[in-house]
């Protein structure tokens, strides 16, 4: 290293003194390079959005017990899979969207252990990750959802467990029910009464005969769907006169 | 948007993917009033990312990464619905088009307005930071889309000043030295395209992060790869991308202006031709340049013999010759600098036809003092150097 005087103050009318600088986000050093990294985004946006041919492979079904899906593609298979398999409570069948959405259900409806201890202490989880409040009530909980993390407050994975909202859902799932969000799939899915995603279920709550949802013409159903509609929902549906027959 | 979000949360696969194209579709939207009627699919947007799907997820981040560009409605509306914990969880993915599409939300976040208040000090407390260093090394002979976002992000972050001692503390100025000089290597084999998207924000959280001037930087940064790494780039980057000479330029900037250790190693690199040869690149290059070679000139008569001995005053008469009043004015400073720690060079610019150069700016009001007080000169008898007196064994005089 070369030997260094004593820094001295600059010498009239010359001002130079090292400094490091500093460039704020705005700082026109910047400009160049900013408008480098927008052009790359807008062609990520642009090939994200085209959707790109998936290669197709021969047709092959889901192997899971009673669901005979098919699918031509492996991401059909995949995110098919993903949305009614994998998340999958292994005491009801119902499907989640997330491992963190079926703990909680499992606890809340099917630990006899976490019923006695909600009646002495706050058990039920606020379901936004890293929140870390827990709450009486279901119905409390769903307070906190909607004032605090500004949840929707008929969120789709929030259903109080079915006894206490059977008397909601008495109506034909044909007409549209004034609490149930107005959708299409209530054609084939009549009504969402628990805190899941699945085809199954509403079969739980319907209190018509099954026949007359099975009745509906087959067109109704949106076109993708290949599973005749007796074999998937056959499934739901010895469950479901199972379970009217335990409603209260 | 009910109907739309009721298919988006349905079990049927197919359709719930057809949606989320929809949602997409309309998260591309200029108008901010399409974004706030997506308001209500925030929460699922958020509960999906911790699926498994990849496309699936891929889109859901991409959407939120737009709807959160528009609004500030959706950001704040985000904030409280959880998304710095969603993507904290979901930084643990093992797949890249799903870390690339995590890395673009996160780094609109960083950009909002709001985000030095409301949104940074969410994220330095979470996990992201020490995931964000790792990524941004991550898989660079593959495919550098997850380390582009990600550097992306720690530029704002380190920008904003908001706890830049904590990510120091995390070790980001020895892992972004090391991602530096692995770039060089990789500039200097030609193996990556666009290499330059990463580069640039490494750089400039480099330089940042040295202009806040805490205790233990200096140290962290003192490798001599790291001035040959710069003066590749720079190379390279000339023709096509000069963003980056100056940005390489503002790191020198910072490595010289304090600590001698780049100064010496600058001289012993003999890197002082190649850094001349910048000066006729443009304005901006031209000033850095000046700048750096006056925190080298500033450091004392060794360092001013030795830019003297690698000619440096012919390039300074022919920038003089040129320039604008800013950039003549950054010579004069050089100038001065060099004269006073090493008179000789005072005697060679004379004789070398420098007083004509400082003629034609004497009159300029912005530079005539100093101009006069260099021609000045030209009249004095040179005086010894305060240098000459030390003895010779302490400049090196040779050079590799």
């Amino acid at each position: 290293l070369l030997p260094v005087p004593a820094r001295a103050p600059p010498q009239a009318p010359f001002r130079f003194s090292p400094r490091r600088l500093r460039c704020p986000r705005e700082h026109e050093l910047l400009e160049d390079g900013d408008i480098h990294r927008h052009l790359y985004l807008q062609d990520i946006l642009v090939s994200v959005t085209q959707v790109t041919e998936k290669p197709k492979v021969s047709e092959f079904s889901c192997h899971i017990a009673g669901c005979c899906q098919v699918f031509d593609t492996l991401e059909g298979y995949e995110h098919h899979y993903n949305t009614l398999h994998r998340n999958v409570c292994s005491f009801c069948k119902r499907s989640f969207p997330s491992g963190h959405l079926l703990d909680i259900h499992i606890l809340e409806w099917h630990d006899s252990l976490f019923q006695i201890m909600a009646e002495k202490q706050s058990m039920y989880q606020c379901l936004v990750q890293g929140c870390v409040e827990k709450f009486k009530s279901s119905k409390d909980r769903k307070d906190h959802l909607v004032t605090v993390h500004l949840y929707p407050s008929d969120f789709r994975f929030d259903r109080p467990k079915k006894a206490k909202s059977s008397t909601k859902h008495s109506k034909s799932p044909l007409l549209q029910n004034a609490s149930m969000p107005v959708d299409i799939k209530t054609f084939e899915q009549p009504q969402v009464d628990s805190m899941e995603i699945s085809p199954v279920e509403n079969m739980e709550n319907a209190s018509q005969p099954l026949s007359s949802l099975i009745s509906l013409p087959p067109e109704k159903h949106l076109n993708r769907s290949r599973i005749p509609s007796t074999i998937c929902f056959g499934q739901g549906a010895a469950r479901g006169f199972k379970s009217m027959r335990k409603k209260i | 948007m009910r109907v739309l979000i009721g298919l988006f949360t349905s079990s049927l696969a197919d359709v719930q993917m057809e949606a989320a194209h929809c949602l997409h579709e309309l998260s591309h939207s200029s108008d901010p009033a399409v974004a706030e009627a997506c308001l209500p699919a925030t929460s699922y947007l958020l509960t999906y990312l911790s699926g498994h799907s990849i496309e699936f997820t891929e889109l859901c981040l991409y959407t939120l990464g737009n709807l959160v560009v528009e609004s500030e409605a959706v950001r704040k509306q985000l904030l409280p619905q959880g998304i710095i914990s969603a993507l904290a969880s979901c930084i643990q993915s093992p797949h890249e088009a799903v870390l690339e599409g995590l890395g673009y939300v996160l780094s609109q976040l960083l950009q909002a307005k709001e985000a030095s208040i409301e949104i940074i000090p969410l994220v330095l407390d979470s996990a992201l930071p020490q995931h964000m260093l790792q990524l941004v090394c991550s898989n660079l002979e593959l495919g550098m889309g997850v380390a582009v976002e990600f550097a992306w992000c720690l530029h704002y972050v380190v920008c904003s000043c908001v706890n830049n001692a904590l990510l120091i503390s995390q070790g980001i100025m020895s892992t972004l030295v090391l991602l530096l000089l692995e770039l060089a290597s990789m500039v200097s084999k030609a193996v990556a395209d666009g290499l330059e998207l990463l580069i640039c924000p490494v750089l400039r959280c480099l330089s940042n992060l040295l202009a806040e001037e805490m205790e233990g930087c200096n140290m962290q940064v003192q490798d001599e790869r790291l001035l040959v790494a710069l003066f590749t780039f720079m190379q390279y980057f000339l023709n096509h991308h000069l963003f980056i000479v100056q940005e390489c330029l503002w790191l020198l900037n910072n490595l010289t202006a304090d600590e001698p250790f780049f100064c010496s190693a600058m001289l012993t690199l003999d890197l002082i031709p190649a850094l001349l040869q910048l000066l006729p690149c443009s304005r901006m290059v031209a000033l850095l340049v000046l700048t750096v070679l006056c925190n080298i000139a500033e450091k004392g008569c060794a360092y001013c013999q030795q830019l003297h001995q690698k000619a440096v005053l012919s390039s300074l008469i022919s920038i003089l010759t040129l320039s604008d009043a800013e950039v003549a004015g950054q010579c004069l400073e050089l100038l001065h600098l060099l004269f006073l720690h090493w008179p000789e060079a005072a005697a060679d610019f004379f004789t070398q036809a420098g007083l004509q150069a400082l003629e034609q700016h004497q009159h300029h009001p912005e530079l005539q003092e100093r101009v006069r007080a260099l021609m000045n000169l030209a009249t004095q008898p040179t005086a010894a150097s305060p240098c000459s007196l030390v003895s010779s064994a302490a400049v090196p005089s040779s050079l590799p």
